[in-house]
């Protein structure tokens, strides 16, 4: 046998003091940590298998598990870091691409955490949401250019189809595949209890999930699984996925295994086939073709769903942007390099893309720019993690936000980062039943529910204390924001000032 | 009668047992999971079945026309607004309810008389500690 | 280390505004409008004083009358080659004013009767007005000291740093005859110094005296600054008037539906209109979303022929509205309308977001049109 270079990133901790053997650890990981000495009714554990996924935590009804970072140490080297020298002995030893899951871990500056956000003093009054209205509706498509009348005088409602969300946070595209059928259905189920969309993926929409179709945005991408006339016309928009924050410029990749069942027949695949996206659309090599995807999927839907087209954030993003507003799209949705997968390879993950929040202040300003602001909306994503996100991306100019990452935290997902290999403990990232069914959507939806109200009160008591009570009156307003610990470029790309100016 | 009761989804169980430890822990009169459970076969009302990928988990059902009552010789198990109890005093372990039981949810306490869920009403919990406990909503306490 | 220009930096303000309007298009002169602002002295501190008067110029009623400061001779010079190059000068003359102990600094304030150049208009593709919108904004941005204030037709700003009252004296106020007067007297919570950063503020016709801190102000400047206007003096005043030009001018939305937008009714009461006009309104606060002013705000828009006095939806500054006869009067306090017209026919507190709107009747057209008072 080789020689294996890995000791277990992770120790799991267990206090025999506190076990009592109920074996609920053993039997709720799929990893096959835990396991009962029956000769010594003693719980046992096996580090190397540990994805630190918190599931055995969790669930311990006496607290007796802990997962705790091994202090196994290469000697010290800032360049060679561990996980450095630990990436080439698994490439040494597999001759493979590295694959990771979920957002970039790396260090990069958070420019959200860099961003200060204002309230009233003296000069003008806050507003008390609890006694004021305070208002968080948004309307996401293409404004008119110019008023009508029709011969009486009156305006004629020139509106082209928008969506209509009571907070600006929409679920997004995660596909039926690299998600379970349990996730799908408490996202699908908590979009419609708070008047706002969840995001199909690439993956198709399950025949059961026709029923949310209002609160449901269909995704076309370059694999075109699960795409045909009434999967368009099921949903409240379209999108036309072109890139992803955590791997732009290359496609996608569910492995056959998880090709199962329902899973094949919603993607119209056959079972147990990789479902492979390629990198680029096959019919898009330039903006013009773009702008032909959109029209015929706006002919095919009889021009009644605003069009969404989703961009990774690099570095040209704001002339792309500029391109795509350009192109009939309603919607553009940008995801930063900080943004999720269900599986991505390692490097691209860390290393390709730029942050959303400069993505956004540089496409906002753009757009602005050359007049075409109006054009379309603009949806972010990559990685909003809190309600004070959700303001500073709407300061910047988002009209409203996407997460996925912050939605599958609050159904139990522990970021362990290990979605790439089905066996998501918490029966999210999996097809396997016995884990699937472990996300009960009566819960699912609740918790999702639960975190967008609490998130909805923050932004309100946010907004109230910048004395603003619609949300129409923070977008775009850079000046409610002040940049901390930022360079003059950054500063000059946010469009803020720093604070104390 | 209309009343709240004990129902599982099998949909949603998940076959961790620890409704089981929930259970027994609730019923020992100890304030600590550890101190009561720590090194003692568990004796719980409430059981998992389970073969293969199925598990569900069975307690009383509180029936209408409660079959065991029916049969006790000794007038231990009594209706309680619609919750059946049983007087452990009175008891004499003769087993008769276990086979009068169409669910199996009747069973022999560590001491030799009968034990059967009670909805935690005596007990140190309160309410059904094995619903509390579920972390599927596989076990739901309500009126149908 | 020289203060920050207006327009360097952004100066919340509190303020006083007062207007009076007569439907009848009975022309008075400046002396009462004077009386009534100075009654809120305590809500200025000397900082910024102005006033607006309409019908003043019936002389040269079809000429665009530029009110301009100059900082020196230089400045005037390049924006007159400026202005000779675009429009034809009718006339042109220094705005005569009158020593005053507490007005100091003044730049050199002149004024100048015009009309597009034909030939310049017809080369722009622009309609005349945007031609004028257009070349105002390029004197404002581009000619370093010079400052168009007022640019519309029998119509003037008059503005400086002081208390209004002193500056209505300085201006001569006294002398010229209007059938709307607005005032404003300003409470900046620093001290720019500059006389361009007194209100009101005009584009064309439209000039507005506005008494608040809004809270959009950034929304509204970034959104509004895509058509075209730049908002160079960052003041609420001035992007609240470049909205209501896009809105009016450019957009034909007449003054009720401009307060619509700018002053949406929330969801929950649009949602309990009737289904036409909560189609409508629906229509109006999507379309123009990043038109919406939220924090507090009163402000008093003159334009041709009329007067819009317009509080935010949650009233969260004072504005009192009284009539008597034909005229109507507003201001942020009642005792300005009462030193004026004691026994007014009707007083009131218009409600957050209604707007009271204020035109000639048929007798003041009529008055209008005339060439001298």
């Amino acid at each position: 046998m080789a020689i294996n270079f890995l000791y277990p990133d992770y120790e799991v901790v267990r206090d025999q003091t506190k076990c009592i053997a109920c074996r609920v650890c053993e039997r709720q990981c799929a990893n096959g940590v835990h396991m009962l000495d029956e000769t010594l009714n003693l719980m046992k554990s096996d580090d190397a298998k540990c994805v630190n996924c918190h599931r055995c935590v969790s669930l311990c009804p006496t607290r007796a598990l802990k997962i705790v970072k091994t202090d196994h140490t290469f000697k010290e080297n800032a360049n060679w870091t561990g996980e450095t020298i630990k990436e080439v002995y698994r490439q040494a030893a597999t001759g493979g691409v590295l694959l990771s899951s979920m957002g970039n871990p790396k260090p990069y500056p958070v420019y959200w955490d860099k961003l200060l956000i204002n309230a009233s003093q003296v000069t003008n009054p806050s507003i008390d949401p609890l006694r004021e209205p305070m208002e968080t509706r948004v309307y996401l498509g293409k404004k008119p250019g110019a008023i009508q009348r029709d011969q009486n005088g009156e305006i004629i409602c020139n509106l082209t189809p928008q969506l209509e969300l009571d907070v600006p946070v929409m679920f997004s595209a995660m596909s039926y595949g690299s998600i379970s059928y349990n996730a799908h259905e408490s996202l699908a189920r908590a979009a419609r209890a708070l008047n706002t969309l969840y995001n199909t993926g690439e993956g198709g929409l399950h025949e059961d999930f026709y029923e949310y179709s209002a609160n449901t945005i269909v995704q076309v991408a370059s694999g075109r699984f699960g795409v045909h006339k009434d999967y368009l016309n099921a949903g409240a928009a379209i999108e036309i996925k072109m890139g992803q924050g955590a791997k732009p410029g290359i496609g996608g990749h569910l492995p056959g295994q998880k090709i199962v069942g329902d899973v094949s027949r919603t993607r119209m695949i056959p079972e147990g086939s990789d479902a492979i996206s390629p990198a680029p659309h096959h019919d898009i090599y330039s903006i013009e073709d773009l702008r032909q995807l959109v029209y015929s999927l706006k002919e095919a839907t009889d021009y009644q769903k605003p069009v969404i087209v989703k961009i990774a954030a690099v570095h040209n993003v704001a002339a792309i942007a500029s391109g795509v507003a350009r192109s009939g799209a309603d919607i553009i949705a940008i995801d930063g390099f900080r943004g999720g997968t269900g599986a991505a390879p390692t490097r691209i993950r860390d290393n390709v893309g730029i942050p959303i929040e400069l993505a956004l202040a540089s496409v906002d300003q753009r757009l602005r720019d050359e007049g075409i602001r109006n054009n379309v909306s603009i949806v972010v994503g990559g990685s909003i993690r809190n309600s004070a996100d959700v303001v500073k991306a709407v300061a910047l100019g988002a009209d409203a936000v996407y997460i996925a990452t912050g939605a599958l935290l609050a159904l139990g997902c522990h970021l362990c980062r290990s979605c790439q290999a089905g066996k998501c403990n918490w029966g999210i990232a999996t097809q396997e039943p016995e884990l699937v069914k472990r996300l009960n959507p009566d819960i699912g939806s609740e918790r999702l529910v639960n975190l967008i109200h609490a998130w909805q009160h923050e932004i309100k008591e946010m907004m109230g204390g910048m004395g603003i009570n619609s949300i129409e009156a923070l977008k775009g307003n850079r000046l409610m924001l002040r940049g901390i610990g930022l360079n003059e470029k950054e500063l000059g790309i946010l469009g803020v000032k720093y604070a104390g100016e | 009668m209309r009343m709240k009761r004990i129902y599982v989804d099998e949909k949603w169980c998940l076959g961790c047992h620890l409704c089981e430890y929930n259970c027994a822990f609730s019923n020992s009169a100890e304030t600590d999971m550890v101190k009561a459970l720590k090194d003692v076969p568990i004796n719980p009302r409430i059981r998992i079945e389970e073969a293969g990928n199925i598990h569900f988990a069975v307690s009383c059902r509180h029936c209408e026309e409660p079959l065991c009552m029916k049969g006790c010789i000794m007038g231990a198990l009594s209706v309680e607004d619609g919750v059946i109890m049983i007087d452990q005093e009175k008891c004499v372990g003769c087993c008769t309810c276990i086979l009068m039981c169409p669910y199996g949810a009747i069973m022999p306490s560590d001491t030799g008389v009968m034990q059967k869920c009670e909805l935690c009403i005596n007990n140190a919990g309160g309410k059904p500690a094995c619903v509390e406990g579920c972390p599927n909503r596989a076990i739901v306490f309500e009126e149908r | 280390m020289m203060q920050p220009r207006e327009g360097q930096v952004r100066i919340p303000s509190g303020c006083a505004i007062s207007g009076m309007f007569s439907r009848n298009g009975k022309r008075v002169d400046g002396n009462s409008i004077i009386r009534s602002i100075s009654m809120m002295h305590d809500r200025s501190n000397g900082l910024g004083g102005g006033f607006a008067g309409y019908g003043i110029y019936p002389e040269y009623k079809d000429y665009y009358a530029f009110h301009i400061f100059y900082d020196n001779k230089a400045a005037k010079l390049a924006c007159e080659e400026f202005l000779e190059e675009h429009f034809d000068i009718i006339n042109l003359s220094k705005i005569p004013t009158r020593k005053h102990p507490r007005i100091t600094d003044e730049p050199l304030i002149w004024r100048y009767f015009v009309t597009p150049l034909h030939t310049k208009l017809k080369e722009s593709q622009l309609d005349e007005k945007e031609f004028v919108v257009r070349s105002v904004i390029k004197i404002n941005t581009q000619l370093h000291g010079a400052y168009v204030f007022s640019s519309g037709k029998n119509m003037g700003v008059f503005k400086a740093v002081g208390f209004p009252e002193d500056v209505g004296e300085f201006y001569r106020l006294e002398e010229y005859h209007g059938y709307c007067w607005t005032a404003h007297g300003r409470y900046p919570t620093n001290t720019p110094g500059w006389w361009g950063g007194a209100h009101p503020f005009a584009m064309l016709d439209n000039s507005i005296v506005h008494n608040g801190e809004i809270s959009s102000y950034d929304a509204n400047r970034r959104y509004i600054e895509m058509f075209g206007y730049k908002c160079t003096l960052l003041t609420d005043t001035e992007v609240i008037t470049y909205m209501i030009d896009y809105l009016g001018r450019r957009q034909g939305l007449s003054h009720e539906e401009i307060a619509n937008v700018i002053a949406a009714p929330f969801w929950s009461t649009i949602e309990q209109m009737p289904p036409e006009k909560r189609a409508k309104f629906t229509y109006l606060r999507n379309a123009f979303s990043s038109l919406l002013i939220t924090g507090p705000f009163s402000i008093l828009l003159g334009f041709e022929g009329g007067m819009m006095a317009l509080n935010d939806r949650l009233k969260l500054r004072s504005m009192v509205a009284a009539e008597k006869d034909d005229m109507v009067y507003v201001a942020s306090e009642e005792c300005a309308i009462r030193v004026i017209e004691p026994e007014p026919d009707r007083i009131w507190a218009p409600s957050g977001g209604e707007p009271v709107i204020v035109t000639l009747n048929e007798t003041g057209q009529a008055e209008s049109a005339k060439e001298s008072a």
